[in-house]
């Protein structure tokens, strides 16, 4: 089983005045899981169905190993789909939900059966196949979905947010359990999520869209670390913006000096993007800036801190809670590193516009 | 593992009987005992009193006092057979003819216009507001006007064919027409509860063609919606009576109404007995859709 090379070229899809895809390029490599992610209504589940043959582009096409798929019928594609809802056949067991393909291809009883069950020891669940899908939990019918969308060996797998109906513990086990699977039978995947969590874990590479648009593509530690753009910078991970003064490659930022990293605006009032990990915060009576509300999170805790007329948002280890509890006078720092900066935008407060909390 | 697990709509009764039963618990489980019997009652006398008497008027004999002769005359009177018969060709007829026309139709705007699902629903309840006399005024009309215009065209065998008092096609026509209000609600149901757009999309992701998925997902998942909508039809064809009256066929219930006035014993006899044959029906189908829960 190996996996093809998916294009997708100018792909444009417009939903009685809204756009749902516009223009978008991407080509993903054989063997590669690559994650489609962006805010609800950014066109990346339109692009997954066009590829699945569900939806018929406006313009563009989608080629999968050079050949254009764009207007074969859902049925013909080797596309194997694991959907966001249950979709199990309610009416047929475990085994004949899995074999549902094949028994389509006419493939003989005994054959299939076997082939099912091999599957399911695939998923680690081999002693279900007399089941019925009422009977399984959510994650293991987003399993048998799993084995079902690939007992046709295709050669593209589709997820469509398959986990988002899932709680919390099981979507991390079985994100795991997907990118292992998709890893050694080395299957072209596209993933489709809002949760960037789960893109930067599993995937090899990540695109971000916006408004039917392609963003940035890159993998998740140059996503996260280097985002092209403030949109990237603020919808992957949490940003500050602290307000700075530019002057060469080096910005002066809360009374410090750092290096600039990637384009240099034009004027000198700039922006610098900060990560709230990379905010350091101590305690010092002296200081004028002060702890506004801590949020305890395990292991790390964030705080909002008010400097000024500025807030910002910082991590900082479980452990140190105790001493930077609301109302504590604080020192502000930030790492020294090569920082992203933007020219100035209208908005006066540094606290991100959309903060995404990682679940 | 499925034969264990609760069947169908009845399934919910048994349970908690088991759970209070003998020795029971105190309380809540006693007194709701109570009240289900109460409900029960009221329900019988309701539905049984009517019956108890048309039976009584059929057992009961001036001379001998306690005779079945009613339901022995049943059989051998004069177009009992036939019209049953025929009732049941027109409600086999119906059920196949609405059927095919409106689960493809409903499935169809479920999937790819959602935006005329109030349209299909305004088109398919509208024959309820229609008085069926209204309704028969404008099929003779069409009845009459018809083999003048079209007497030099082929419709004309048609027309002609359509109206044969053996197997009147026309009163199909009108019965599928009176049944797409029944048909609806209970697809409309049936289809409510299935993500029918997934499994249509899981389907055809697994290489499915139309057919294929339309015979061995949406109808096996829809058993008992589709049972309902088939027994509703079933029952609105064999108690129909002003359309086929007025048009002049002998459909069941006009032949019970026709025996009325000469036999009268055997007319109420001949209710009671289609009654019975209505609920056995209902028996079969029910079940039929039971099963079918009991099986997923």
């Amino acid at each position: 089983m190996n996996g093809a090379k998916v294009e997708l070229r100018g792909l444009r899809r417009n939903f009685s005045g809204t756009t749902a895809l516009d223009g978008l390029d991407l080509t993903i490599e054989p063997g590669e899981l690559i994650a489609l992610l962006g805010p609800s209504g950014c066109g990346k589940t339109t692009a997954l169905r066009c590829v699945a043959g569900f939806e018929q582009p406006d313009e563009g096409a989608v080629l999968i190993d050079g050949a254009d798929i764009t207007r074969v019928p859902a049925n013909r594609r080797d596309a194997g789909m694991v959907f966001q809802s249950y979709s199990l056949f309610p009416n047929l067991s475990i085994r004949d939900n899995v074999a549902f393909g094949l028994r389509v291809r006419k493939v003989a009883a005994a054959k299939r059966h076997a082939r099912a069950q091999e599957l399911l020891e695939l998923i680690g669940l081999p002693q279900i196949g007399e089941r019925y899908p009422h009977q399984l939990s959510g994650g293991q019918q987003q399993r048998v979905a799993l084995a079902r969308a690939l007992a046709l060996e295709p050669r593209v797998l589709l997820l469509d947010e398959p986990l988002s109906a899932l709680d919390a513990k099981v979507r991390v086990t079985l994100r795991e359990e997907i990118r292992r699977l998709q890893l050694s039978l080395g299957i072209t995947t596209i993933f489709v999520t809002h949760d960037q969590e789960e893109a930067l874990s599993m995937a090899d590479r990540v695109a971000v869209l916006r408004a039917g648009r392609l963003e940035q593509v890159a993998d998740p530690a140059t996503l996260y670390d280097r985002p092209a753009t403030a949109f990237v910078a603020e919808f992957v991970g949490t940003m500050n913006r602290i307000p700075g003064k530019l002057s060469g490659r080096t910005v002066t930022v809360l009374g410090q000096d750092l290096p600039v990293e990637g384009d240099v605006p034009a004027t000198s009032d700039v922006e610098v993007l900060v990560r709230p990990e990379t905010v350091i915060v101590t305690p010092d009576p002296s200081s004028e800036a002060m702890i506004l509300v801590s949020s305890f999170r395990g292991s790390t805790s964030r705080l909002r801190v008010q400097l000024g007329d500025l807030e910002m948002l910082a991590d900082v280890p479980g452990h140190d809670t105790v001493r930077l509890a609301p109302g504590t006078r604080v020192r502000v720092e930030l790492v020294e590193r090569p920082v992203l900066v933007s020219a100035s935008s209208d908005v006066a407060a540094a606290v991100p516009v959309s903060e995404h909390d990682v679940v | 593992m499925a034969a264990l697990t609760p069947a169908g709509p009845m399934a919910p009764v048994t349970p908690p009987a088991i759970a209070a039963g003998p020795g029971g618990r105190a309380g809540r489980p006693r007194r709701i005992r109570v009240w289900r019997g109460v409900v029960l009652l009221v329900a019988a006398v309701y539905f049984l009193v009517p019956l108890i008497a048309s039976f009584t008027f059929t057992v009961k004999d001036a001379s001998k006092g306690f005779t079945l002769d009613a339901y022995g005359q049943i059989l051998s009177a004069e177009g009992f057979g036939k019209s049953l018969l025929l009732s049941l060709g027109l409600g086999v007829a119906t059920i196949v003819v609405v059927l095919l026309l409106t689960l493809p139709a409903m499935l169809a705007v479920r999937l790819s216009v959602p935006k005329l699902k109030p349209v299909l629903e305004i088109l398919c309840t509208l024959p309820l507001v229609v008085p069926p006399i209204t309704f028969v005024a404008g099929i003779t009309t069409i009845l009459q006007w018809g083999p003048d215009h079209l007497a030099d065209t082929p419709f004309f065998q048609t027309i002609i064919a359509a109206q044969n008092p053996d197997f009147p096609v026309v009163l199909v026509l009108a019965y599928v027409i009176l049944a797409l209000p029944f048909v609806y609600r209970a697809l409309d149901a049936g289809l409510g509860a299935l993500d029918a757009r997934t499994l249509v999309e899981a389907a055809r992701n697994l290489g499915a063609s139309w057919p294929h998925l339309l015979f061995r997902v949406i109808v096996p998942n829809l058993r008992s919606a589709l049972a309902s909508a088939s027994f509703l039809t079933l029952a609105l064809v064999l108690g129909e009576f002003t359309i086929a009256s007025l048009l002049h066929y002998q459909t069941f219930p006009v032949w019970i109404y026709t025996i009325s006035g000469s036999q009268a014993q055997v007319s109420v006899a001949v209710s009671v007995f289609s009654l019975l044959i209505t609920w056995l029906l209902l028996l079969v189908l029910s079940s039929a859709g039971a099963r079918q829960r009991s099986g997923s």
